[in-house]
């Protein structure tokens, strides 16, 4: 895959803008950053089609191997409540999140080691705008959003399951509705954080493709009901991910509070809720803090 | 007079050095290796964790007495797993495909039309050595694993048999896999950008190979099919073997199934390559 950089002239209209304004429009900006990218993804639009498809393809084989799964089980967990609708609201969440992350988040962490190992920060350092901003929202990989479209169909296919069947149908009211969004962005919050914090160790440790690795495999866990975890010698994992990483509460919490699983709801479930909250407010602090660190100790790569 | 030999002699002695450099440029990145493969098993943990819950909900309704699921039991679906991992240690070719392609792309490939090398031939002596050497690093990571999760292999070790079939099936598994993709790199005579394509192949493989899960869980009519293809003896067949999952009586048979395979994409890549040569034409310098 190959595309023109077009940074050279994003650079160059922050710093017309910020000779207009000391302040520079982040929105104005960020937007800047996202037509930049989908002008270079349209000039490849054969591929850029294919990267969807492909995309797409893997959510359908997700789907596919649970709905296998629920060929013989009727819910996932005894009496956790997770049966198929409610499973599928719950990937459909997954979805959401994931596509988010890997739309707006991921191309740039990736390209934030690069830019250590390559003195190329030096560049980022200087513009006048937040580094953490203009690292974090440099491109956006428009192709990744096509699973959130696949995460709609299925968010609806499921609600709509669950809305018309015979034996306790459920209709979620605004109010979860509107929770439900809130909690989706907080959990979208937690991600970015992490992907900051683990980006911003590059600083330290030069290269860290395990380290990306490692982003997959700790948010492979977020990807299933938590209550899972909890037995037998899942019960450490559980509660690191719960209170010290915490993405299990991620897709958890926005996705109990729609498919409710459980009804009525626990008191416990609440407590989670409360939690996400403040963990998503934590780790936004808490990155912001690693990657102003990790500026700090940067020594120039380059020359 | 004796041409053949010394030039037999040549050939081995140029395939050893092949080998041997191959061998130590991997071995340059073992720490990283070592651990990469201890982090590959991670994913199995929240398969472990979902397989309990979905055995536990079956089990407490009651009415599934076997408690199992497509012939598996939870704790052989975790050993199923385990194993297809070690199955795919032989079978993953990575970037062998888009190796090929990328030569073919940039011009590099007229190297071997010109110097008295095999393409074919020095891939799989490569591929040899990095596997090779990438067993030597894993094993440690891998006998750890196994050895932890020792209590999901129920029924013990199998027999002399079944492990000698097992041996077999990763063998084949890693020529089969090696020539499947070989075949697909040789589409990049005529089409200039196949990573595209390749993608879809990994998703396929890993859905119908039987990585993401055991193939008998699929609904019979499409189970039927998917056998039929020989995508499954890159994860699911050896898993299989050792698990007993293959009738003892049938297990001649499908060995030589999958040695027809084996054979036909051995011709299939060489045929291929042989008519990507013709076509080509040397782009670059």
């Amino acid at each position: 895959m190959e595309y023109n950089d077009t940074a050279g002239t994003v650079g160059e209209e922050i710093q017309t803008m910020s000779l207009k304004d000391p302040h520079p429009n982040y929105l104005k900006v960020f937007l800047t950053f996202a037509k930049n990218s989908l002008i270079r993804d349209m000039t490849f639009r054969t591929n850029f089609v294919l990267q969807c498809v492909s995309s797409v393809g893997w959510t359908l084989m997700n789907v596919g191997f649970y709905l296998i799964l629920f060929q013989y089980t009727d819910t996932i967990g005894a009496e956790s409540g997770w049966d198929r609708d409610k499973f599928f609201l719950f990937l459909a969440t997954t979805w959401f999140i994931n596509s988010i992350v890997q739309a707006f988040f991921m191309p740039n962490a990736e390209e934030f080691s690069e830019l250590i190992r390559t003195g190329g920060l030096d560049f980022a350092l200087l513009k006048p705008i937040d580094t953490q901003f203009l690292i974090s929202f440099r491109k956006v990989d428009w192709s990744s959003l096509s699973n959130f479209g696949a995460g709609i169909v299925i968010a609806i296919i499921s609600l709509h399951n669950l809305a018309h069947r015979e034996n306790t149908p459920m209709i979620p009211g605004w109010h979860e509705i509107a929770l439900y969004l809130i909690f989706v962005i907080l959990g979208i919050v937690i991600m970015y954080s992490l992907m900051i914090c683990l980006s911003a160790t590059s600083v330290w440790l030069g290269r860290n493709q395990t380290l990306y690795n490692f982003w997959f495999y700790i948010t492979n866990f977020s990807r299933y009901p938590m209550e899972m975890y909890d037995r037998g010698w899942g019960r450490p994992l559980y509660g690191i991910f719960t209170f010290i990483i915490p993405v299990l509460l991620v897709v958890n919490v926005p996705a109990r509070i729609l498919a409710r699983p459980i009804d009525p709801r626990t008191t416990g479930e609440w407590f989670f809720v409360a939690w996400a909250f403040v963990a998503a407010c934590g780790s936004v602090i808490f990155s912001r803090w690693i990657f102003h660190r990790a500026l700090s100790s940067y020594r120039s790569a380059s020359s | 007079m004796s041409p053949v030999p010394s030039q037999l002699q040549w050939k081995i002695s140029s395939w050893m050095m092949i080998f041997r450099t191959a061998l130590e440029e991997r071995l340059v990145y073992r720490g990283d290796f070592a651990l990469g493969t201890l982090m590959r098993f991670l994913p199995i943990v929240t398969q472990i964790f979902l397989w309990f819950a979905v055995f536990d909900a079956i089990e407490s309704k009651g009415d599934n007495t076997e408690g199992t699921i497509g012939g598996f039991s939870f704790e052989e679906i975790v050993a199923y797993y385990l194993l297809t991992m070690l199955g795919r240690a032989f079978s993953s070719m990575p970037g062998l495909a888009s190796g090929i392609a990328k030569q073919i792309r940039e011009g590099e490939i007229k190297r071997y039309l010109i110097q008295p090398i095999d393409l074919i031939g020095f891939l799989l002596l490569n591929r040899i050595a990095h596997k090779f050497a990438y067993y030597v690093i894993a094993a440690g990571p891998f006998a750890l694993v196994f050895f932890l999760c020792r209590h999901y292999f129920v029924s013990g070790w199998p027999s002399l048999t079944t492990l000698f079939a097992f041996t077999l099936s990763l063998v084949m598994g890693f020529l089969i896999g090696f020539f499947l993709e070989a075949s697909i790199g040789m589409i990049g005579f005529w089409f200039l950008e196949v990573s595209s394509l390749l993608f879809v192949y990994m998703l396929f493989s890993f859905f119908l190979s039987g990585h993401m899960f055991p193939l008998s869980l699929l609904p019979d009519s499409i189970e039927y099919f998917v056998t039929f293809l020989p995508l499954k003896y890159l994860a699911y067949f050896p898993a299989a073997i050792f698990l007993g999952k293959i009738p003892q009586d049938e297990l001649l048979f499908e060995l030589a199934l999958e040695a027809c395979w084996l054979v036909f994409f051995i011709a299939l890549c060489r045929i291929a390559y042989s008519r990507g040569v013709q076509r080509y034409s040397g782009y670059g310098g």
